[in-house]
């Protein structure tokens, strides 16, 4: 597994007549983990889906280690750039072992069978998400929880150089989040992810970008950034961020009015 | 075990141990096909003994490696019966074995691109387009494609049924089983209403009675010289669905993550759509609408082998043929010497399995909202 370098150039995405994003740009190094947060409605999501190439940019470029994702063909960008989204699946009795042998797709041609070496990624993906005792469950009838750690470990499988994810830790109780920010944070591929919890994001990622109304409100490492301004500003709530003694990341405490 | 079970899942994450206890991993696929396999020859012997005159399972076999050019047994059968096998229901227990292999299969492979477990070619009005489409060469006598015009016209009603159904039912992305089945229900009723309309207009009064008796699926009045094309549209349909299994399975996981792991939905979406279509009319026009062999084969044989199309396709395709092959012989039987149409028996047992897999799923979606 490599890091790639992802550049989103003043990227605009529409819906219609409705404008979701508008002249973002933003940049991951190879290897960094950057967080994407704000509120709902921000075009969090929106903008994740023009890079794992869903949603087509109206202007501007995403480009993956300087190639536009968006001319590349489909599967070529799948053995580089993985996902994770907010989608749910229909039913159709998948193990979850199945599930995330699904991840080797882009790696196969039409006949391939799985090899022992598909068997040791898939392996190892589960145990990178503490899944190992799921594998032969059905996929349908995981908690919440574990199905997104199961998807996590399917884009795992697919051995990306740069993974996209959307708010991950949704469903997740507070041990799995820390298990799943911690094996991103591992990982050597490049890592965006949207995410809801400030503390979450200031303690695991390398940068934040800050989206509010579909534009970037500021970017930067946490510690710089996340301030009661800035969170006044964009969520509209009073705070208060302290460096924490024992982690050294920023840690945000909201102030009820 | 050390994980800690979160306070929604207990008894959702004991339920699942149990369930996949019952079903102890992935079930051994190649017992399954032998099984089948072997099942499939037991079924075609039945279905060239029994019918009106019986023949001795021996004697089919004697018949059968006789004609094959092996002398194994002293001919001691009339050449009636030689005939009767041979010529009547040899061809006939081929076609419903390629039917119902081919039905099943189609049913597998619908129910992946529309992501929808009632997805079925009978239900979704697809039989009825080709139904429809063969139906306007018989009643206007074109044969601009030869012998084969009758399959090419229903290709094409079968195609153009399923894009409509298809634009009805899809709102927002999403296709739920509601707009499916009642788009479904409402362009087969429409295109079957169009095409009594047509049969009773023609003034091919004697024609019309025996094209609607085909509309109602039944494998009778087949010969060798017309099983060719069934066949090979069977195989070319099992191929071509095989080699794309993988991405059949992407799609389970949903559009978008199926774009995520290299799949081009809309172009891959398309060309399945046309291969099914190419099936389907094929079928459509040897033996007319057979109805939820497509519905029925793909969940049972799910419960068996999983959900892997690697697995479902090869194991649907031998359980459609052996179940065609039985529901012939049932329509040849129960009402003797009355033969009943095989799509009656068929919708007989889909239809209650069609309810049942509808009241399944509600159930599923109620666990599911209520964890």
């Amino acid at each position: 597994m490599t890091a790639a370098e992802l550049d989103i150039d003043g990227v605009t995405l529409t819906a219609g007549a409705h404008r979701l994003v508008e002249d973002v740009s933003l940049t991951a190094r190879p290897g960094e983990l950057i967080g994407l947060v704000g509120p709902n409605g921000s075009g969090k999501s929106s903008l994740l889906r023009a890079v794992y190439r869903v949603l087509r940019p109206a202007t501007g470029q995403v480009s993956v280690d300087g190639a536009d994702a968006w001319s590349l063909p489909v599967r070529r960008l799948a053995r580089t750039v993985a996902a994770v989204v907010q989608e749910s699946s229909a039913e159709f009795d998948l193990t979850v072992r199945e599930v995330v042998a699904m991840g080797r797709t882009p790696h196969k041609r039409l006949l391939d069978g799985d090899t022992s070496e598909d068997a040791d990624l898939i392996r190892s993906a589960l145990a990178a998400v503490d899944a190992t005792d799921l594998a032969r469950r059905p996929f349908d009838q995981l908690s919440g929880g574990e199905r997104q750690r199961v998807l996590i470990a399917r884009a795992l499988a697919q051995q990306p150089s740069l993974l996209v994810l959307d708010e991950p830790t949704n469903h997740l109780d507070i041990r799995h989040q820390l298990e799943v920010l911690g094996a991103l944070r591992r990982l050597p591929a490049t890592v965006l992810v949207a995410l809801h919890d400030l503390n979450l994001a200031a303690y695991y990622c390398d940068r934040l970008y800050v989206l509010c109304d579909g534009k970037v409100s500021a970017s930067g490492p946490p510690a710089d950034i996340l301030t009661p301004h800035l969170l006044a500003e964009v969520y509209g709530v009073l705070s208060e961020v302290t460096i924490h003694p024992r982690t050294g990341a920023p840690q945000v405490t909201f102030l009820p009015q | 075990m050390t994980a800690p079970v979160d306070e929604t899942g207990t008894e959702q994450a004991v339920r699942g141990r149990q369930q996949s206890d019952r079903r102890t991993g992935p079930a051994n696929l190649a017992v399954t096909l032998v099984v089948l396999t072997v099942l499939l020859v037991v079924s075609a012997t039945m279905g060239l003994a029994i019918g009106s005159v019986q023949v001795p399972p021996g004697q089919v076999w004697g018949i059968l490696t006789h004609a094959l050019g092996a002398d194994w047994s002293t001919p001691d059968w009339s050449g009636a019966r030689e005939t009767i096998v041979l010529d009547i229901r040899a061809p006939r227990v081929l076609l419903g074995a390629v039917a119902g292999a081919g039905l099943a299969v189609v049913g597998t492979a619908l129910q992946a691109l529309i992501r929808n477990p009632l997805a079925e070619p009978y239900l979704l009005g697809v039989s009825s387009g080709a139904s429809l489409g063969a139906v306007v060469v018989i009643v206007l006598g074109v044969t601009w494609f030869g012998p084969v015009s009758l399959s090419v016209a229903a290709f094409a009603g079968a195609l153009g049924a399923l894009l409509l159904v298809y634009a009805t039912a899809r709102t927002g992305g999403r296709i739920t089983s509601t707009r499916l089945v009642l788009s479904g229900v409402a362009i087969a009723a429409v295109l079957t209403a169009v095409l009594h309309l047509l049969l009773l207009t023609t003034d091919r009064g004697n024609e019309a009675r025996a094209v609607l008796a085909w509309t109602l699926g039944g494998l009778g009045g087949v010969s060798w010289s017309t099983l060719w094309l069934p066949s090979a549209a069977l195989l070319l349909g099992i191929g071509i669905l095989m080699a794309q299994a993988r991405n059949l399975n992407l799609l389970l996981a949903g559009e978008e993550a199926a774009t995520t792991m290299g799949l081009d939905v809309a172009r891959f979406r398309a060309r399945m759509f046309v291969l099914l279509s190419l099936v389907t009319g094929i079928l459509v026009a040897a033996c007319g609408p057979i109805g939820f062999v497509g519905l029925m084969l793909p969940h049972i044989v799910r419960l068996a082998v999983g959900g892997d199309h690697r697995r479902v396709l090869p194991t649907a395709a031998l359980g459609g043929a052996v179940f065609l092959i039985w529901a012939d012989i049932a329509a040849r039987v129960v009402a003797a010497p009355t033969e009943i149409p095989v799509g009656v028996l068929t919708a007989l047992c889909g239809g209650p399995f069609f309810l049942w897999l509808m009241r399944r799923d509600a159930r599923r979606a109620t666990d599911r909202g209520g964890s």
